[in-house]
Order: C-alpha cells, then structure tokens, then sequence
C-alpha cells in the first residue's frame, strides 16, 4: 500500500514537472506552428544555468528560488533571442523551422557538455524543504509535495493569463486564427517573441526545479523532449488543458512503469501514443495537427 | 533503346568505373572502410528519400528503425541462428516495425508525421538503453564475425566493400525504377496535391503506406549491412543525431532525386571521418549546419554551394527542397 501511495506522489511530481515544460511547448506549437525541438535543450540550459548559480558564482551563493528564477529569465532571453534571430526569418516553412531547432538543440547540447563536462551534477534541496511530510506510516519528501503546489499555481496562472488577461485573449485569437487576429490590430509577431520567451521560461524552470529529483546531465534534454512531444500527441497542441490532463497521464505511466517494467519504462509510453492516435488523432483536447 | 553518349552518362559510367576499381587505387584499408561506410549509409538515404523526397513526409525516427534491423540481426546472431536465418528475420522483424510506425505516424501529415517519428524514434532509442536483457543497454551488441555467402569469406575490407556495392547498386536501380514507374509517380502526387490525388481515386493513404515499407526495407538493408560492417551495435545508433544525419545526407544532397541522397551520403561520411580526427565536436558540427542550411541555403547543399560559388543570388529562395506533403482531407 505504501509503496503504491509513494509511486503516485512521484507520478504526480513529474506530471507536474512535465506540465511546466509541455505547457510551453503547446503553446508555441497552437500559436506560431512551429514546433520547438530546442524545447528540451531549454530544459537542460535552465537547470545547468540554475546549478551554477547555486554552486556560486564570484563566491555568492544564491537562494534557491532566486537563482531558478534568474535561470528561467536568462533562458527566457534565450529563447526570444532564438525566436527572432532565426525562426523569424522562416515563416511558414515549418521543416526549415524544425531543421533549426533540431540544429540549435545539438548545439546545446555539445556546448552544455563543452562546460559542464560529462558528470551527472547534483542540485541540492532547498534546506527547508529538505524534510518530510508524515501521513500515517508514509513519509512524502516536502520538496515532491512543493513541486505539485508548484505546478499547480503555475497551471491556475497561466489559465489565468490565457483566459481572464487581455494579452491571453490576443494569445487566444492568435491560436485560432493568426490572419483575422492580424487584421483586427493584434501585434501577433510581437506575441510569438512573448509566448516563446514564455514557454523557454517555463522549461527553464522546470528544468532547475527538477534538479534535485532528475539531477542535470548530458542527455537529459533528449530524454524530456520525447516526453513532451507524447504529452502534447496525447493532449493536443495548443490546449493547456490538454498538457495538464497528458503531463499527469505520462507521468503516471512512467512512473509506474519504471518501478514495475524497469527495463520497459519508455516502451509502455507507446500504448496511449497508439490508442490516442487511433481512436483521436488531434488528442484528447486538442484540434486536428495542421 | 541505345543508351546515349552525353556527359552525364559518361560521368555516370566513369562513376562506376571508379567505384567498381576502387580497392585496387585506393591506399589502405581505412579508405575502403570509409567507401563501404558511404555505400551504406547511401542506401540508407536512399531509402529516407522515398519518403522525404518522393512522398513529401519528413520522417525524424529513421534510425530507430535502422537501429531495429542491426539489433535484430546481433539479437539473433546471439541466439545461435545462422546468418541467412538471422539476416532474414531481422528484414522480417524490421518491416514489421516500419509498418506499425507507418500505421500510427500517417495518423497526420506534414508537422504532425515528424512529430510522431520523432516520439516513436526516440522511445526506440530509449528502449535501446534499457532493456539491457534483450540489448545490452549501453553495452550493446557484439558480433562475432561476418557471413561468408556462397564460401566467399567477407572478413577483408575489399571482399565487404564488394558486397555492399552490388546492394548498392540493386537498391540504386530499384530506387531508378521507382522513380520512373507509375507508383513512384503516385507517391510524386500524393505529396503535391493530395486532394486531387483523392479525388482521382488514388487511395493516397495506402500509397503513403507503401512508400513508407519501400523506404523501411532500404533502411533496413542498410541497418544490417551496418551491423555486420561494425561488429558492433550500441544505443548510438538508433539516437536522434542518427537521425538528423541521414536527413541531412537528403537535404545536403538535395531530396526527391537519384544521386543526391549518395552525393549527400558521401559528403556527410567524409567530412564526418574527417572532423573527428581533428575535433571532437562532431555533433556541434552536425547542428551548425542544420542551421547554416535552412538560412543560407534553403535548396540544399550542392546547389547552394554551386549558387554561392557562383555568386547568383536569384536562385535564393525561390526553391525550397522538400515539399511537405498535407493531409488529403479537405480543410474545414
């Protein structure tokens, strides 16, 4: 019994760490089309950025909210750096866009790994989460549980954005429809340079929160993105329901599944990928892929 | 029908010419090594550029299952079948797999086909890594020798280089006969208007179907020339930079024509050799062109170069490569 309870709350953890990194990769997907292979690289990049700054930098040691912050702004940076660099200079043409992030994101990778060498890093817990929450004869670690309140705020906020906030509205009409959206006066280039800031922000922060459970090492970003790619195949793009309801889906199948199929864990992903693509090919919440 | 003497069939033959000497003016093993290397891997691209190129579906998950067919053939070498055997299933095992990716990846077309091939690629490599019983995990597979067909022992660098060269040349005029056959133009229209493809009563799905098997059967030859050609398979093979570089060998090359997956194959090949033993950013490398193409050279590589070489610029942007193929039902 306990061992089921524990499994869940790690499901659940990473759901929600998904649900930060999958959110943005909808978003950027329903708005601009494009569909943002560098998203895992931005995930490596902010918990790399975040476990420098909590290693210390010039001798200052930073706090950990202040430095996953400060991670997610750079990599924010980043990312708008990116979005009008390079993928504005393609519109439209969706495989040039895929072929640059896929050539971004192996530049990452290949430069994270040229500074912060092969070694697994490990990031601390914040000391006053570092304890544990009893229920009964189950300990839950406070950090796991902080990380569900976390993405949790985060989900209700960007609801919040999209759906009561003038600039989600204009997000929104962008979604649906970029042309009438233009022709009504919405800056919709200007949107894109905010939702993809805003979704590299998020991945960036899942990133360093995630790092006192997944650590950061080489690879990890190519170990989120398919991830995210089956959280968004199974909830739809561009629908934020669509990322919770999947993050939570995915993590639970794999968390389950590496603890009961070790050597299976990502094989069992292939089961809602194949029932949701047969029986829903747009996925549980979203429109049909363009 | 005589064939004509002009300079492309020259070319042509002087090309093969060369390729059928090569072991004999080449110096040393390594350079026919690295000829058989681009043999294979021009099959490979071959195959991917039945899909990329003739049926407009960029597919991102290629080397998961060029990866499956090289496991297969280690997996069954292992268990003890003999390499006819374990050659024939592993083609058995592989088409199998094409065909449950094609099954679920033509769910959707254009951004949504990368989409899942890349998902479906990257659990194949994920699979590669941990289920350590059946692959090795990082440890791979280990072969322990090549087949020795007819008493023809390949053990020699030119006796493999041979082989590979007349399945090279089988998948080379199979590829020609494609192209020029009425199916191949079935898939050519199914990746530019779909729509009248339907309504012709071309079933477009099916023929995208079958592209999909012809490029799996390629890319499988190629996976288990592969494995015998190394000895050796690990996860590496099956990952997202595999898969990268043979798009590149299409793109570079320039897709949906014969020579330019091989062109492509040979360029990536060898300037791949030829980076590793200076740097060891190969991977760097890999992405600084991926983006150095799609800006400066949106038609490709050999083109492009020939462009900037000669210093037009009205070619720029007017052709892109590839066509992405759109679903076949209409839009709402």
């Amino acid at each position: 019994m306990n061992f089921w309870l524990v499994l869940t709350v790690n499901s659940v953890t990473f759901g929600g760490l998904l649900f930060l990194l999958s959110a943005g990769f909808s978003l950027i997907f329903g708005l601009m089309r494009i569909p943002n292979l560098t998203h895992g690289s931005l995930f490596m990049l902010g918990a790399y950025f975040g476990a420098t700054l909590l290693t210390g930098v010039f001798g200052v040691k930073l706090n950990f909210w202040v430095a996953a912050i400060l991670a997610a702004l750079g990599v924010a940076m980043i990312g708008a750096l990116i979005e009008r660099l390079l993928l504005r200079r393609l519109p439209g043409d969706a495989l040039a866009q895929v072929l640059v992030t896929l050539g971004l994101s192996f530049i990452a990778a290949d430069l994270c790994l040229m500074v912060w060498g092969g070694d697994p890093i490990n990031v601390e817990t914040p000391p006053w989460l570092g304890g544990f929450m009893r229920l009964g004869s189950v300990a839950f670690p406070n950090y796991r549980l902080a990380i569900i309140v976390i993405a949790v705020v985060f989900a209700i906020g960007l609801w919040m954005l999209l759906e009561r906030t003038r600039l989600g509205a204009m997000i929104r009409a962008g979604v649906d429809d970029p042309d009438m959206a233009r022709v009504v006066g919405i800056r919709v280039s200007q949107l894109f340079t905010i939702v993809f800031a805003l979704g590299a922000a998020l991945a960036a922060f899942a990133g360093i929160i995630g790092g006192p459970i997944l650590s950061v090492y080489p690879g990890i970003d190519q170990d989120m993105l398919p991830l995210a790619l089956v959280v968004v195949i199974l909830g739809g793009t561009g629908s934020l329901l669509g990322s919770f309801v999947g993050s939570i889906i995915v993590g639970f199948i794999y968390n389950f599944g590496q603890a009961l199929l070790p050597e299976l864990a990502y094989f069992v992903l292939f089961l809602p990928m194949l029932l949701v693509l047969i029986f829903r090919p747009q996925g549980l919440f979203g429109r049909q892929l363009p | 029908m005589k064939p004509e003497l002009n300079g492309r069939n020259v070319a042509l033959a002087m090309a093969f010419a060369a390729l059928v000497s090569l072991p004999f003016w080449v110096s040393g093993t390594y350079y026919i090594n690295v000829s058989s290397q681009i043999l294979f891997y021009a099959i490979f691209a071959l195959g991917l550029n039945v899909l990329v190129g003739y049926g407009g579906l960029v597919s991102l998950g290629h080397a998961g299952l060029f990866g499956i067919a090289a496991y297969a053939t280690g997996y069954f070498l292992q268990a003890g079948f003999p390499h006819s055997a374990a050659i024939l299933l592993a083609l058995v095992v592989g088409i199998a797999s094409t065909a449950v990716f094609a099954f679920l990846a033509l769910r959707a077309t254009g951004i949504g086909f990368i989409m899942i091939t890349l998902a479906l690629g990257q659990i194949i490599w994920g699979l590669a890594y941990r289920w350590i019983s059946l692959t090795g995990g990082d440890n791979g597979i280990t072969l322990h020798g090549r087949p020795a067909p007819f008493g023809l022992d390949l053990g020699s660098a030119s006796a493999f280089y041979y082989t590979t060269f007349i399945i090279f040349l089988i998948a080379v005029v199979a590829c020609a006969i494609l192209a020029g056959s009425p199916f191949g133009a079935a898939i050519k229209g199914t990746r530019d208007q779909p729509r009248r493809m339907n309504a012709l009563g071309y079933h477009v799905w099916a023929i995208r179907f079958w592209a999909c098997l012809l490029s799996g059967l390629l890319t499988c030859v190629a996976g288990i020339l592969f494995v015998y050609y190394n000895q050796f398979i690990s996860p590496q093979t099956a990952a997202l930079t595999a898969s990268a570089e043979v798009l590149l060998m299409v793109i570079a090359g320039g897709p949906a024509t014969l020579l330019g997956p091989i062109v492509g194959a040979a360029l990536v090949v060898i300037v791949k050799n030829v980076v590793s033993g200076y740097i060891e950013r190969w991977n760097f490398l890999l992405g600084a062109i991926f983006v150095a193409i799609v800006i400066l050279m949106p038609e490709g590589l050999v083109p492009g170069t020939v462009r900037l070489w000669r210093g037009g610029l009205r070619a720029f942007r007017r052709r892109r490569g590839i066509v992405l193929a759109q679903s076949a039902e209409p839009k709402p």
